[in-house]
């Protein structure tokens, strides 16, 4: 259902909410804001065991936070709540920005930000034509440690010799990213793009009203969050306080 | 020296972002699963950041226009996330905030700076940036002390690694002729 | 701007009186005193050896070279005006597709070219779908430009420049960077739109056999120089065809000269694969099939089949830089004495590149150092033949191979000639057993293919093995003793 949103309506719900839990870090706003996230997953469209799947490195760093901060934290009388806190406000972090991004195409994205926040064209299309180049290069990275195998260079166990061996893979791949780039460049002029002319979009992208209410129902979700815990006199920020 | 972007800045600027973008997976990959153990031995953390921070020193010094550091930042962190990594939107934030930092340091300089020392500063920066991400992140609860000890840790790692190496990457991609459209290629001999 | 209802653009003459340009740190001129007249509507073949100039014409007809790029001289005009004043009359397609192709998406990026030119919303998918249909594309709107093989990329390219049916159509390479399969695919794609529309055509192509039937004229280039003969393909290349073979332009009826016959040593087992296969992993389906095949010394071995059938992937295994999924590749007693039995992916790099040597499809993958003379050093270097072995190996491989005057030079700012030549002397540097090459004559001209056919044939009578991935037919005929071909993967098993 996330799917058919428009991209700035899901990522515009999923700042407010990380916004909230950036300057909150007391036990009931966190567990609230979680609560909110954990129920939107059903709406995602995200299998909840693949997100578990992918998701093990995650908790257990939740986990490491939440001790570390437990055990280094001045306030002592409640260190294991400021320890459970912790990790589930990391844990809620993470959710929101996998939902943020949940089923969003690149280029939805990109045209969603040139029509509506009215980002420039040039640079929002000229990364996402860029991002087009990612599995050649990630392609041609193998393809470099591989060649230095080839040629008889290889780390053998030496770290010193592992940065060298690392840095010169990466020059490599540069100074042939460089010359996609130029070329790539070429071609998109070649076809008007730094014409100075202004651009149309084939692809509209706009707000409809069950967009507005997943922006504003998520900020005001937020909101309400801080609010009861106001009330209930547990509100404490980032800030100290 | 002040024109605007052209077609060719842009592209260079996002596919060397890309470029850092697709080694970062690797790298991106054994940060998530070392994770847990770089939390308790925030030293290492602070030498895996160098890596990442390459992109907000290179496209500047390479493309030499205003936005240059945010924009290879931020597209940097966006492709390395590309396949899906439940880090996802956390690596982006950190990407711009990197971006925004080096991206200040070379304002400073009114964008006429564009050698050695600004590359070190704005490494700083960019660093800077992430560990203040990092102790609002993880380690919110420490004592004051504990926290400036972390920045202070991270702040010069960061400088080094991005700051010299960035530099030096960019001298490389010079002498291999590959910076031939951009003032930072002319002052290569001719071939 | 264009009016999108209007149908095409009218097709321009091209005139050039003296024109000249020199590229931007660069000392020589690329091409200079250039005359030529192409009238309207004519389809000229441009050749020329590499260097020629041709697709620095090609990007000054486009509106592409700018006073920042270089310095000209001269005119060159479209109908009377400056090229960049009709840029939106111009369709040009390069020879790479993955730096041609923008967007994800098969309709987005044919839009993408209506997008800059300011076409109105409605009016863009209508043009999309006849600029597809055109070319013959096949696929719907939201195919996946990255599922698409290199032949569909071109086709997909070819119609984004078509969309606004321009007059004047460039074509630099298209076919250049794609196998038989591909390249047939852009040829019928251009058949197709040459047969409804008569736009002015410029193609540079090396496979110029194939592309004959589209051609009224063709014109020679000479680097640094102008037009070096002209006129109809046929005259042309029974009046010139020595001199233009000679000077590395792929003549139709002009085999590569076939290497000289010598005696060899007699053959001997270097390697030996049982049952290899190789998955990448996650993959769905394997890369390379079980294959089971020697590798002999003295002896050619050309590996050839479709995109899909793991040729790299096969290369890459007997180069001891993967390590199989399954089966094993064993060295024989000729490849290292004392090792016969070893399955070679676990040697250490240092033993690796003593006994054998892979030369990669693009020559820059594997330039580890700043100069020319240091790249053929450091194998010697590497492999522990000490410092005095590796300079006379270097020196002796510069003379060979006519790299003396760049010994200095930073291997990256080479030609494409060059650089080839340069990769196949850093596998040779080691005087390894086994020399294993991944599409050795890839987009080079006739002159490199027939020096690299002769130094790849005197290795192997010298008695090194041979292992040479490719998809030039020729070639392979020329060198191979035996050939080994791949299957295609089955169509479920295509990504």
């Amino acid at each position: 259902m996330l799917a058919r949103a428009n991209p700035l309506a899901k990522l515009g719900a999923a700042v407010a909410l990380l916004l909230v839990l950036f300057i909150s870090v007391d036990l009931l706003t966190t567990a609230l804001v979680l609560a909110i996230l954990v129920v939107s997953i059903g709406f995602s469209g995200i299998g909840v065991r693949a997100l578990l799947g992918r998701a093990w490195p995650v908790l257990v760093t939740a986990v490491m936070v939440g001790l570390l901060n437990g055990l280094a934290t001045e306030v002592h009388e409640n260190a294991w709540a400021v320890g459970i806190t912790l990790a589930l406000r990391l844990l809620a972090i993470v959710l929101a920005g996998t939902l943020a991004l949940a089923s969003t195409n690149p280029t939805d994205m990109a045209d969603a930000l040139q029509q509506q926040l009215h980002l420039p064209a040039r640079p929002a299309v000229g990364a996402l034509a860029a991002m087009r180049l990612l599995p050649v290069l990630a392609e041609e990275w193998r393809t470099l440690a591989l060649a230095r195998r080839a040629r008889g260079v290889s780390a053998d166990g030496s770290p010193v010799r592992w940065v060298r061996l690392a840095a010169g893979q990466l020059l490599s791949l540069l100074v042939s990213a460089v010359r996609r780039a130029t070329q790539l460049a070429l071609a998109m002029d070649a076809r008007g793009f730094g014409s100075g002319t202004r651009r149309t979009s084939a692809r509209p992208q706009r707000m409809r009203g069950s967009d507005w209410v997943l922006l504003l129902g998520g900020a005001a979700a937020g909101l309400a969050a801080i609010v009861v815990s106001l009330v209930a006199g547990s509100w404490r920020s980032l800030f100290g306080g | 020296m002040q024109r605007g972007w052209r077609t060719v800045d842009v592209v260079v600027g996002s596919v060397l972002g890309v470029a850092f973008g697709a080694v970062f997976q690797g790298w991106n990959l054994a940060w998530a699963a070392l994770a847990p153990a770089f939390v308790t031995l925030p030293p290492l953390q602070g030498l895996m950041y160098g890596v990442w921070l390459l992109p907000a020193v290179i496209v500047p010094l390479v493309v030499r226009r205003p936005g240059a550091a945010l924009l290879g930042e931020t597209v940097a962190a966006a492709a390395s996330v590309y396949f899906g990594t439940p880090w996802g939107l956390v690596i982006v934030v950190y990407g711009l905030a990197q971006g925004a930092a080096a991206e200040l340091v070379f304002a400073m300089t009114l964008y006429r700076a564009w050698r050695l020392p600004v590359a070190v500063l704005a490494g700083a920066a960019a660093g800077g940036a992430a560990a203040l991400l990092d102790l609002a992140l993880y380690y919110p609860a420490w004592p004051i002390e504990w926290q400036l000890a972390y920045l202070a840790l991270v702040m010069p790692s960061a400088a080094l690694v991005a700051g010299v190496g960035g530099w030096l990457l960019v001298r490389g991609l010079g002498a291999a002729g590959a910076l031939a459209p951009f003032a930072a290629g002319r002052e290569q001999p001719e071939v | 701007m264009s009016d999108t209802g209007r149908p095409a653009s009218p097709a321009p003459s091209v005139e050039a009186s003296g024109w000249g340009w020199r590229h931007a740190g660069r000392r020589a001129w690329a091409l200079r005193g250039l005359d030529l007249r192409i009238e309207a509507g004519e389809r000229v073949l441009l050749l020329g050896a590499s260097g020629a100039g041709k697709s620095t014409l090609l990007l000054a007809l486009a509106g592409l070279l700018d006073g920042g790029s270089g310095r000209s001289e001269g005119s060159l005009t479209l109908d009377g005006r400056s090229p960049a004043t009709l840029r939106d009359r111009i369709g040009i397609v390069f020879q790479d597709p993955a730096t041609q192709l923008v967007m994800g998406r098969a309709g987005d990026d044919v839009a993408f070219g209506l997008e800059n030119r300011g076409v109105p919303t409605e009016r863009i998918w209508p043009l999309v779908d006849e600029a597809l249909e055109r070319v013959g594309f096949g696929y719907a709107r939201d195919r996946p430009t990255a599922a698409l093989s290199g032949g569909e990329q071109q086709r997909l390219a070819l119609a984004g420049a078509m969309a606004l049916r321009p007059g004047l159509l460039l074509l630099d390479e298209p076919t250049a960077n794609l196998d038989p399969e591909g390249a047939a695919l852009v040829r019928e794609s251009l058949e197709r739109i040459l047969r409804e529309a008569r736009p002015t055509l410029l193609l540079v192509e090396h496979h110029v056999a194939e592309v004959l039937p589209l051609i009224d004229r063709v014109i020679v280039l000479e680097a640094g120089g102008g037009v070096l003969v002209e006129g109809p393909p046929d005259h042309l290349f029974a009046r010139y065809g020595d001199r233009l073979a000679a000077a590395g332009i792929w003549v139709p009826g002009y085999p590569l000269p076939a290497p000289v016959s010598r005696p060899r040593p007699a053959a001997a087992t270097v390697l030996t694969t049982d049952q290899l296969r190789f998955r990448h992993p996650g993959a769905a389906h394997d890369a390379l099939r079980r294959t089971d095949l020697q590798v002999r010394s003295a002896e050619a071995l050309a590996v050839t089949g479709p995109t899909g059938s793991g040729k790299t992937t096969l290369a890459l295994l007997l180069g001891g830089l993967l390590r199989p999924t399954g089966g094993s590749v064993v060295a024989g007693e000729a490849l290292a004495a004392g090792h016969a039995g070893d399955p070679i992916w676990r040697w250490r790099a240092r033993e690796l590149v003593l006994h054998i040597g892979s030369v990669f499809q693009q020559p820059g993958h594997q330039f580890l150092t700043r100069r020319v003379r240091d790249e053929l050093r450091l194998g010697p270097l590497q492999a522990g033949l000490g410092a005095a072995q590796a300079d006379r190996r270097a020196d002796e491989l510069l003379a060979r191979l006519h790299l003396e005057p760049l010994a200095a030079a930073n291997p990256f700012t080479l030609s494409g000639g060059e650089q080839r030549r340069l990769s196949v002397a850093t596998a040779l540097a080691t005087a390894p057993s086994l020399v294993i090459l991944d599409e050795p004559t890839f987009g080079q001209d006739r002159r490199t293919a027939a020096e690299l056919l002769a130094l790849l044939a005197a290795t192997r009578d010298a008695g090194h093995g041979l292992v040479v991935v490719t998809h030039d037919r020729e070639f392979a005929a020329a060198l191979a003793d035996r050939t080994l071909r791949l299957a295609a993967p089955a169509p479920d098993e295509v990504a």
